[in-house]
């Protein structure tokens, strides 16, 4: 018998809301189910669960706001010989993952929280719409994304409704003020306790471009590979050769990681960032990393992000893209050791074999950790993703 | 198609990939990465949007003709009457 707990998603965090749970007592969960949303800075977050069992009892109520830490659910393990009496407590327990009651029409005020998907959640949350007052038509009468479009076209929409400060809509469900405190306080951390130094190179990306467009000119849309993409994967491909840049560094100092987690720093429209992981990326080819990071873009942008992808990265890479400036020099995302930084590829003039050509390039930073690391090391490493770049077809 | 419609499936497929746009802030001559803040991965679902809704192939050396609302409805219709 175990507790499932509040999950810290964050040095900075110290609480989080229960949105939705997605299991029910009698469920049997596998590692790494998601078996809860919790709201925090970063927007709506599936939570997971790190082992097997059955879930016991809950206990806690969506709509609570909770300690880092303080019991979420009963969890028996396979060791645990007979089914658990379900505590009394149970009984008080919100019915959102029971199964389809009869009744398809709302539930009253005093019949605990009104079931409905995530999505139709955050997008109520977004128009400022109270779940009771939206009839839902999925199982046991929760609430749809559908439901509650249908809903705000019964109604007069607000004046107010699609920019509520007259400023961009952000994400679904995220509190863009809530953001910036949790951005401003990893990044003070981070500012605070680790001492930065930082590298600049200029790669050479014909090679890259060139088989990058031979490369998609066969392919439809779906398939096509984005610069970004080769940009991640050299940088994780290097680590190999530089190991000591991938880690983190906790209180009892610095941990290398047998996998690279790699994060990517996702800026938001509305403003703010999010860096979600890409876990075990040290072994995936250039299709698949592309298809891991259009999969993290949508889910940022939907707010449908996974605790371990915020909270497992062992290294961050962040990328201007296109149309940004020459090169940015990063804060580190503590408590990992080194920030792989790329500016917007551009035409420059190149010097190849003595003559001056234009030619496409990137300046790629490094901002890495000193108690970790060495300048000498932190070079080799850009190296190394330059020379990785230059063979972007090698498997 | 009319010109129209080609529009108006063009702002449907651009709120489909930035759900967080407001489609009646967008405006023609908007340039889908300065203005609306596009990033090349949100431009690339774009594509892929319209690649299915058309059945248009959208080479990368098109990308320029899609760079605003108005230069895509242009291009869309111009292809799909070639």
């Amino acid at each position: 018998m175990s507790l499932f707990t509040m999950p810290s998603l964050g040095a900075d965090m110290e609480e989080g809301k229960l949105i939705e749970w997605l299991v029910k007592p009698g469920d049997h969960v596998a590692k790494g189910d998601i078996v809860a949303v919790v709201e925090t800075q970063k927007g709506a977050i599936e939570i997971e669960i790190f082992e097997a069992g059955q879930i016991s009892a809950l206990l806690a109520e969506p709509g609570q706001t909770l300690p880092v830490g303080a019991p979420l659910a009963q969890i028996g393990t396979a060791e645990d010989a007979a089914p658990s009496v379900a505590p009394p407590r149970q009984e008080q327990l919100p019915q959102a993952a029971q199964p389809p009651a009869p009744s398809v029409a709302p539930v009253g005020g005093s019949g605990g929280p009104r079931p409905a998907s995530p999505a139709a959640r955050a997008r109520a949350a977004d128009l400022g719409l109270a779940l009771e007052t939206v009839a839902g038509s999925g199982p046991g009468g929760a609430v749809l994304l559908s439901d509650v479009e249908a809903g705000t076209r019964l109604r007069p929409a607000p004046p107010t409704a699609p920019a509520r400060d007259g400023g961009p809509k952000g994400r679904p469900g995220l509190d863009l003020t809530e953001m910036r405190r949790a951005i401003a306080a990893a990044m003070s951390r981070s500012k605070r306790e680790i001492p930065h130094y930082y590298l600049s190179h200029e790669i050479a990306l014909h090679a890259a471009q060139g088989w990058l467009a031979a490369t998609n000119a066969a392919r439809p849309p779906d398939r096509r590979l984005l610069m970004g993409a080769l940009l991640v994967r050299a940088t994780v491909r290097a680590l190999a050769k530089v190991p000591e840049m991938n880690g983190r560094f906790d209180e009892g100092g610095y941990v290398p990681s047998a996998t690279v987690n790699c994060g990517l720093a996702i800026a938001l429209r509305g403003g703010g960032l999010i860096a979600p992981a890409i876990p075990d990326a040290q072994d995936l080819d250039s299709d698949t990393i592309m298809q891991r990071m259009r999969d993290l873009v949508a889910r940022t942008r939907a707010g449908r992000l996974r605790n371990s992808e915020i909270t497992q990265g062992t290294i961050t890479v962040s990328s201007l893209g296109e149309t940004g400036v020459d090169a940015m020099f990063g804060v580190i995302y503590p408590p990992q050791v080194a920030l792989v930084g790329f500016g917007a590829p551009r035409v420059r003039p190149l010097v190849q074999d003595g003559t001056l050509t234009p030619g496409l390039a990137v300046t790629a930073t490094l901002a890495a950790d000193h108690r970790v690391s060495d300048g000498r090391r932190g070079a080799v490493f850009l190296a190394e993703i330059d020379r990785l770049l230059q063979e972007p077809d090698s498997p | 198609m009319t010109p129209q419609e080609i529009r108006a499936a063009f702002i449907a497929d651009l709120i489909g990939i930035a759900p967080d746009l407001d489609p009646a802030a967008i405006g023609d001559d908007d340039h889908l990465q300065d203005d609306l803040g596009l990033d090349s991965m949100d431009f690339l679902n774009l594509v892929s949007a319209l690649h299915k809704r058309f059945s248009l192939p959208i080479p990368e050396s098109d990308y320029p003709r899609l760079a605003t609302p108005s230069k895509a409805a242009a291009y869309l219709a111009a292809m799909l009457a070639a």
